[in-house]
């Protein structure tokens, strides 16, 4: 076991830092209902994190409580070296954290680029008197903040559709420009819920592509959410398995991929 | 030019300039719909309680003097100066700012995720206390309403001056329009273009047609929806003081104010209850289109006063064969 403030060196080169990120024995209730169960792991600096399970699982709640839109009954968020408090989900991106949901959730009457530009918001302070006037820093900011855009943009290889509002996109454009808003945050932790679902093979291979290349150029810790074994295992470095609420395995592909327990889950136990 | 058509177009453009401050109360109407999803039924006296402010603030009354009195047993009711237009006019938009954050802190951020009849319950509440508050605050008589940027440089009062004689002179028919209403639509047409490059250009702008479209959405990209929420309950208290300013001085600052929010409900319905260009054609098609209803058909054949039921009826044939109105969204059930 790496200690948490340990740097190591991955088979394929990169460097993964320290733990970033670290969830201690989290409860999440809605009701009578127990959706998260006791569940403890971490994050570490620059490393694709996956959490995979069946349906129902629950990895979409633990999601919402890393990014604020649930807050757990029990248990503790630390990020950065700190207990982060309740907060809410504006607060939580403020502070570095991004993401894509499951059914998209784009700004369907905005273009592309505006959509993108969103992302930006928590870099932009100029406060609402000199906005009105757009004229120095104002006209400053937007101008910097916009060339981080069109640098997100062309590296998601989305020029072509600068302009196109976003209702008139398909479905696999609209999850890689759901991509592109959350990237342009230029967040510390980047979560993805199920980017690849729905998709079609080849759209697949792109959006696995787009991810392994986010990691490897901007260093950007992400944390996903599949359903799809085969793509988490080519993709991830390290693995939480959920089923019903609880932690069944956690590890590097291969040894979730041994792990009874999860198998059990996915595959079903032979009863006896 | 025959004297018939001439007479015409002078309806006509009547009935435009009519529909002017039935799209300014509309407009205010919007811009809380698009962002909430509130239909705030208010927005009519906020048009009141806005322009009592101002003329009270103008005419240095003090607030609640009736109440300070009877309670103190002292009998003061004016500070003795009077306040410049200009300054009056932004002590308003402060007081405005104020209203929207507090109906945001006390009521609506009380009633997030409520029903929509519910928050539309909320507004009904929310007007009928206003109004109470505004008779508190600056009593209950008739004010006149006089805004001057200088001495004789002043907003014209209503039925008051016509620029019949000069285009008289130019075309050789008197047009009776009102020099109010012509200032209004000016005023109007730069709001309305201020407020569009607002929304699209700057920050806040963008913030705010981020949470028209996608609550959850914006809330990821680090958009308050608390912040955007005051923030457009400001810009209509700013829509309501100048459409307050504008019928203030048409018809003199009265109690009667608050029903124009009725006439900006068939706008609603034409225009759709969630675009700003839609609160605006919709304002000037009902009108134009009550102007030429009456003088055509109304007054000639139906004995007249069909102005009191013809935006209302031209709304119910909207709701029969476009629930969506002329500009507003699409309404697509996926099965």
């Amino acid at each position: 076991m790496k200690d948490s403030a340990d740097s190591y060196q991955t088979a394929d080169g990169r460097t993964i830092g320290p733990v970033v990120m670290e969830m201690k024995n989290i409860t999440l209730r809605f009701g009578g209902v127990e959706a998260i169960k006791d569940i403890s792991f971490d994050i570490r600096e620059g490393e694709i994190r996956a959490i995979i399970g069946p349906n129902g699982a629950g990895k979409s709640s633990m999601l919402n409580v890393i990014s604020g839109f649930y807050v757990p009954q029990e248990g503790e968020v630390w990020y950065k070296g700190a207990r982060r408090p309740s907060m809410k989900p504006y607060q939580v991106a403020e502070q570095g954290i991004a993401r894509t949901f499951q059914n998209i959730a784009l700004f369907e009457g905005m273009s592309v680029l505006d959509n993108v530009m969103t992302g930006r918001l928590p870099h932009m302070n100029t406060g609402l008197f000199f906005q009105s006037f757009w004229k120095g820093k104002a006209e400053r900011e937007e101008i910097e903040n916009r060339e981080v855009a069109e640098k997100i943009i062309d590296f998601l290889e989305i020029q072509a559709i600068r302009k196109t509002p976003v209702a008139r996109l398909p479905y696999g454009l609209k999850k890689r420009v759901e991509l592109a808003r959350a990237l342009a945050a230029e967040p510390s932790i980047l979560l993805l819920d199920e980017p690849m679902a729905g998709m079609n093979v080849e759209e697949k291979e792109d959006m696995s592509r787009f991810i392994l290349d986010v990691n490897d150029e901007f260093g950007t810790t992400i944390a996903l959410i599949e359903h799809d074994m085969g793509v988490v295992m080519d993709l991830s470095d390290r693995v939480v398995v959920m089923d019903y609420g609880k932690k069944i395995g956690d590890g590097t592909p291969s040894e979730v991929r041994n792990n009874q327990d999860v198998i059990d889950a996915y595959l079903g136990v032979a009863h006896d | 030019m025959p004297e018939q058509l001439a007479y015409t177009i002078e309806v006509f453009l009547n009935g435009l300039m009519a529909g002017v401050l039935y799209a300014l109360v509309a407009l205010g109407f919007v811009l809380i719909y698009k962002a909430s999803g509130i239909f705030n039924y208010a927005q009519g006296v906020m048009a009141l309680f806005a322009a009592m402010t101002l003329v009270g603030i103008q005419n240095g009354q003090v607030p609640f003097a009736h109440l300070i009195n009877a309670i103190f047993g002292t009998d003061v009711h004016k500070f003795g100066w009077t306040v410049h237009s200009f300054l009056a006019i932004l002590l308003t938009v402060i007081v405005m700012i104020a209203l929207a954050w507090a109906v945001q802190k006390f009521v609506f951020k009380h009633l997030v995720g409520q029903e929509p009849i519910i928050l539309f319950m909320a507004t009904i509440g929310l007007a009928y206390f206003l109004e109470g508050v505004a008779d508190l605050m600056w009593g209950s008589e008739l004010k006149a309403l006089n805004v001057c940027a200088a001495d004789g440089v002043c907003l014209p009062q209503g039925l008051n001056m016509w620029i019949d004689e000069t285009t008289f002179n130019a075309f050789g028919y008197g047009f009776f329009i009102d020099n109010l209403d012509i200032v209004a639509s000016i005023v109007a047409a730069i709001l309305v273009i201020g407020l569009v490059m607002f929304a699209q250009y700057t920050k806040q702008g963008r913030a705010m047609r981020a949470v028209a479209d996608d609550h959850q959405a914006a809330l990821s990209v680090g958009v308050s929806l608390n912040f955007i929420w005051v923030l457009v309950w400001s810009l209509a208290g700013f829509v309501a003081l100048v459409a307050g300013i504008m019928w203030g001085a048409k018809s003199g600052v009265q109690f009667s104010l608050s029903l124009i929010a009725l006439k900006a409900l068939p706008v609603l319905m034409l225009g759709g209850f969630t675009s700003i260009p839609g609160a605006i054609v919709g304002g000037l098609i009902i009108g134009v289109g009550e102007k030429l209803f009456e003088f055509l058909i109304g007054a000639p054949f139906l004995g007249g006063a069909t102005e009191n039921w013809f935006a209302y009826m031209l709304a119910l044939l909207f709701l029969v064969f476009r629930p969506q109105g002329l500009f507003g969204e699409k309404i697509i059930e996926r099965v």
